[in-house]
């Protein structure tokens, strides 16, 4: 941990009066300075537990150190059997992302740009979305079996509701302002919600994806509890059944590494398309 | 040419916003309507754009009756409204789909160089000043070469330095296609250095009120004896205007909310 900060403090006073920052960037050193401090408290318990346990003042049986974790997802990852479960997952969120994604996008533009649409549907998805999504396992397992298609089914389900929402909130949101622009040269329905609608709500689709993409993952797991054989889910009760909290804790930290990196993925693909936003940048 | 014919327009809540305008501009003219809030200029400006029907009456640009947008009438809006997700060259060239690229090309590097901005071309809209914008607007409503162009107040948010430079730049323009032009503001300096006749306008409801020739010629010289006598004959008129008594008798807050 010091030594991070250490050389986080070395870079800083070290870059600093040698490049002779121009006036914009005289934030960044505070920044880069600042980063760290948010590992410090995470490190300190690790650390602490760590020292507990070797000191023989924690068994350390139902929560090891993390010493033992890394080891265990050392071995998983050795083995390769921590890749096949990864694998499976990361199919299961972005087959199910991908169809709950585009269904979303199709309804909300469609309900967001015709009334009609939007008083003949809306009210029917609203009642749906008031459902728990976790109530659907049963009735999927019966209509899709046991396999990946419920699965699937399920991810999507967490997928669709808040992009639905977010593109058809920010269709209605589009400034009038522009629209009438739109009007003045004389675009038709098509071409007003090529040139105008759908840029304007560029900015929410991708927050929308976003959170449908968490979501995604928060329902995968859901979806792995109800009867798989891999999957990163699968290795939580695994983990359970057997006794072996460093494997669940492994399973964790997967989780959160393979979710934030589907997450800057998305940023990164997306980055591009509303590079023209002005407001703060969305730091990851 | 432009004519209004005894143009009226009453809303769903009974608001008269105009009642019978009767107007022509002619070919290559500048005409200013001035008045105070609540004289029905704005609204006006949008029946001439097609964004709204009238209730009566009606509007023909060279015979051609204009009930809705049309290719020939280009708009600047009061705020520069641009499409932040376009560049500045994008931007001037939205109205220019239906062309060639190679043409498009050719009059979006006029336009922008026309209102000094040659070098911002591949810009955001957000990285530049709000005169800046609305120059990017007034050269996409010229890149089309409309016969007519309407601006609706399009410099009340600058500041004086920033404005005076950008009546250079809408008069450099101007002169190369000469379109007719409506202007709607409520500066009368602004319309002393912009408009060959100028309609004052007055509330409840909306009607012209007097018509004001300039008689001024180009360049004009806002120093000159002849600039300030037109500036007092219109601020003459406008002080009419504002001081005849009745009208006010009529609800005073139907006013704000068409306007």
């Amino acid at each position: 941990m010091t030594t991070v900060l250490e050389q986080g403090v070395a870079l800083a006073a070290g870059a600093a009066p040698a490049a002779d920052p121009p006036r914009t960037r005289r934030v960044a050193p505070t920044r880069r300075l600042l980063w760290p401090i948010g590992l410090v408290l995470p490190l300190l318990l690790a650390l602490g537990w760590e020292a507990a346990v070797s000191l023989g003042l924690a068994s350390g049986r139902l929560m090891p150190p993390p010493s033992r974790i890394l080891a265990t997802l050392w071995a998983l990852a050795a083995s390769g059997e921590l890749w096949t479960h990864v694998w499976a997952t990361g199919w299961r969120v972005a087959v199910g992302f991908g169809l709950g994604a585009a269904a979303g996008i199709v309804l909300g533009v469609l309900s967001g740009a015709s009334p009609l649409v939007r008083r003949l549907g809306d009210p029917t998805l609203q009642a749906l979305r008031a459902i728990p999504s976790i109530a659907w396992v049963p009735l999927f397992i019966l209509w899709f079996g046991i396999f990946e298609a419920s699965k699937v089914a399920l991810i999507a389900v967490g997928v669709f509701f808040p992009v639905y929402l977010g593109v058809m909130g920010g269709i209605l949101s589009v400034d009038r302002k522009l629209v009438e622009v739109g009007r003045v040269f004389r675009l038709s329905p098509p071409a007003l919600a090529r040139r105008i609608l759908l840029p304007a709500v560029l900015p929410e689709l991708v927050t929308a994806l976003r959170s449908g993409l968490g979501l995604g993952f928060m329902f995968v797991v859901a979806a792995e509890f109800m009867g798989a054989s891999e999957g990163l889910g699968y290795l939580l009760v695994d983990g359970q059944q057997l006794g072996k909290p460093d494997q669940i804790l492994a399973a964790i930290i997967a989780f959160a590494l393979l979710g934030k990196l589907a997450d800057s993925v998305l940023v990164a693909l997306t980055g591009p398309l509303v590079r023209w936003q002005d407001t703060h940048r969305d730091r990851l | 040419m432009l004519s209004l014919d005894r143009l009226s327009k009453t809303y769903a809540d009974g608001t008269v916003a105009l009642s019978d305008i009767t107007l022509t501009v002619a070919e290559s003219e500048i005409v200013a309507l001035i008045g105070g809030s609540g004289c029905g200029k704005t609204t006006l400006l949008r029946l001439l754009a097609g964004l709204d029907v009238a209730s009566r009456g009606g509007i023909t640009l060279d015979g051609v009756p204009i009930t809705e947008p049309h290719p020939s009438v280009g708009i600047v809006f009061q705020e520069p409204r641009l499409l932040p997700w376009l560049t500045v060259a994008q931007n001037v060239g939205f109205g220019l789909a239906d062309r060639s690229s190679a043409e498009a090309k050719g009059r979006i590097a006029h336009a922008l160089e026309k209102v000094g901005l040659a070098g911002h071309a591949a810009r955001w809209p957000k990285e530049l000043s709000g005169g800046q914008q609305q120059r990017v607007a007034i050269a996409r409503a010229f890149v089309t070469e409309p016969k007519l162009l309407l601006l609706d107040e399009p410099f009340s948010a600058l500041d004086a330095f920033t404005r005076a430079s950008l009546h250079e730049h809408l008069l450099g323009l101007w002169a190369e296609s000469r379109p007719m032009v409506v202007l709607v503001t409520h500066d009368v300096g602004e319309a002393a250095a912009l408009a060959d006749r100028a309609f004052v306008m007055r509330p409840k409801p909306g009607r012209i009120d007097d018509e004001v020739p300039l008689g001024l010629a180009r360049p004009r010289e806002r120093s000159s004896h002849a600039f300030e006598d037109a500036t007092r004959r219109l601020l003459a008129s406008l002080d009419r205007s504002l001081k005849a008594p009745e009208a006010a008798a009529q609800d005073a807050t139907g006013a704000a909310l068409w306007w």
